[in-house]
């Protein structure tokens, strides 16, 4: 199994790539989902506008635009930290977005509710909001995540060496029929990757359903 | 100043890449949907086989990279004997890619549908192809359309994926006028803007038969 052991020599950068980008969107994408939802409309259109082009342009654009097209005095991205900042950017943006629906759909008498009890804004947002915000949207985060695991195979465009680019290489040096071979191992390895992660938000789905409608 | 006289000499050449971008993004998603279709009514079928079968052609082209299946039609397949132009690869790998996508949306759409209809259909004693074509779709298909109209815009995403085999699209029309005189900031950010200027509206628009469908139901 050659092949195999060609392609899993991608899976760390792959699983890093993933895991980095996943950790930059998931905290980054917190203010960006309050701005979406501020009452300010200055605030909330650049917000809007932000989100809307970031996923407006292919991932691949982004990283090429940070690998070739920045620099600043000798500041260049290297591939790896290139395809870190692209991807992450790309997650704080689509996650901001689903934090946003969350936020949205926490029935508004909770709010409400917590004003005429007299807490403060923050205590409602962080304490009321949030929480349940979180066991709305938990099922589409863990979708964004496998989704961003098979994105971050774009990252082999900017030659980072994950798996697809593991996978390229070995099939460059076998021209026989056993080229063909890593491209359906890595195919597979993807698909399995994100099995673990489907079941986990499935689990989790039913059991936060069970906590808020109970 | 000079940023805007560089785009306007680029701009040609890369609306001839748009073009090529566009037109596999709609071959894509003309030969893909009605495959979605097909599928999304084979994964429901009581046949064992079909069904399988029908999974695994989801599974594959949703669980999989896109860039995974480029490389497959492109790369992988030409060393069993069976080469395509780059273009046409780029065309069956995103229709795969679509027809995946699509025949989730399809299915969920198809199953919205109230169970009476079926049933009324049944005892008014229409044949399948009626009840199908004439009562379930059109109602299904309803609430299918917003989903359909941003799997569309991932597709026209999607198609800058085939820079990576070469097929002459926008992404790599950009690359090749970047790398005559390395303006590849100014470059990138126009192609950047073109994806953007259609993708922006077209999620705009899927938006709004969101809400409208939401406000219906």
């Amino acid at each position: 199994m050659d092949a195999f052991s060609a392609v899993l020599q991608g899976l760390p950068m792959t699983l890093m790539l993933t895991a980095s980008a996943f950790a930059i969107g998931i905290v980054g994408a917190v203010p960006l989902a309050v701005g979406l939802s501020s009452s300010n409309i200055v605030v909330r259109l650049a917000c809007r506008l932000f989100v809307d082009l970031v996923r407006g342009v292919p991932i691949i654009v982004w990283l090429f635009l940070l690998k070739f097209g920045i620099q600043i005095g000798t500041f260049k991205f290297d591939p790896v930290s290139a395809a870190i900042v692209g991807l992450g950017v790309v997650s704080v943006a689509y996650l901001a977005e689903i934090y946003r629906g969350g936020l949205e759909a926490v029935p508004r008498g909770q709010g409400e509710a917590s004003g005429a009890l007299g807490l403060s804004r923050g205590t409602t947002f962080l304490h009321v909001m949030v929480p349940q915000a979180f066991r709305i949207v938990s099922p589409s985060i863990a979708t964004y995540l496998t989704g961003l695991l098979k994105d971050s195979s774009i990252a082999s465009t900017i030659i980072v060496a994950e798996m697809v680019f593991q996978s390229q290489s070995f099939a460059r040096q076998h021209p026989t029929m056993e080229g063909i071979l890593p491209y359906v191992l890595v195919g597979i390895l993807y698909i399995a990757l994100s099995l673990p992660v489907a079941y986990l938000s499935r689990s989790l789905d039913a059991r936060m359903r069970k906590a808020v409608y109970v | 100043m000079s940023w805007l006289s560089e785009w306007a000499a680029y701009l040609p050449q890369l609306m001839s890449g748009l073009g090529v971008s566009l037109m596999i993004a709609g071959i894509s998603i003309v030969a893909g949907y009605p495959l979605g279709l097909v599928l999304s009514v084979m994964v429901t079928a009581k046949n064992l086989a079909v069904r399988t079968l029908a999974l695994a052609v989801v599974e594959v082209g949703r669980g999989a990279p896109a860039l995974v299946i480029l490389y497959l039609f492109y790369y992988g397949l030409p060393k069993f004997g069976i080469a395509f132009e780059s273009i046409t690869a780029a065309c069956l790998a995103l229709t795969w890619n679509s027809a995946a996508y699509s025949s989730e949306i399809m299915r969920a759409g198809l199953q919205s549908v109230a169970r009476g209809q079926l049933e009324a259909s049944n005892a008014l004693g229409l044949s399948w192809r009626h009840t199908f074509f004439r009562v379930i779709m059109p109602q299904g298909m309803r609430s299918a359309i917003p989903g359909l109209m941003g799997v569309a815009i991932q597709m026209f995403q999607g198609t800058s994926l085939a820079y990576a085999i070469a097929v002459p699209e926008l992404m790599k029309s950009a690359y090749n006028i970047g790398s005559q005189d390395f303006n590849y900031l100014q470059i990138f950010t126009l192609a950047g803007i073109c994806y953007a200027a259609i993708s922006m509206p077209a999620t705009w628009i899927t938006v709004y038969f969101e809400r409208r469908l939401a406000r219906q139901t």
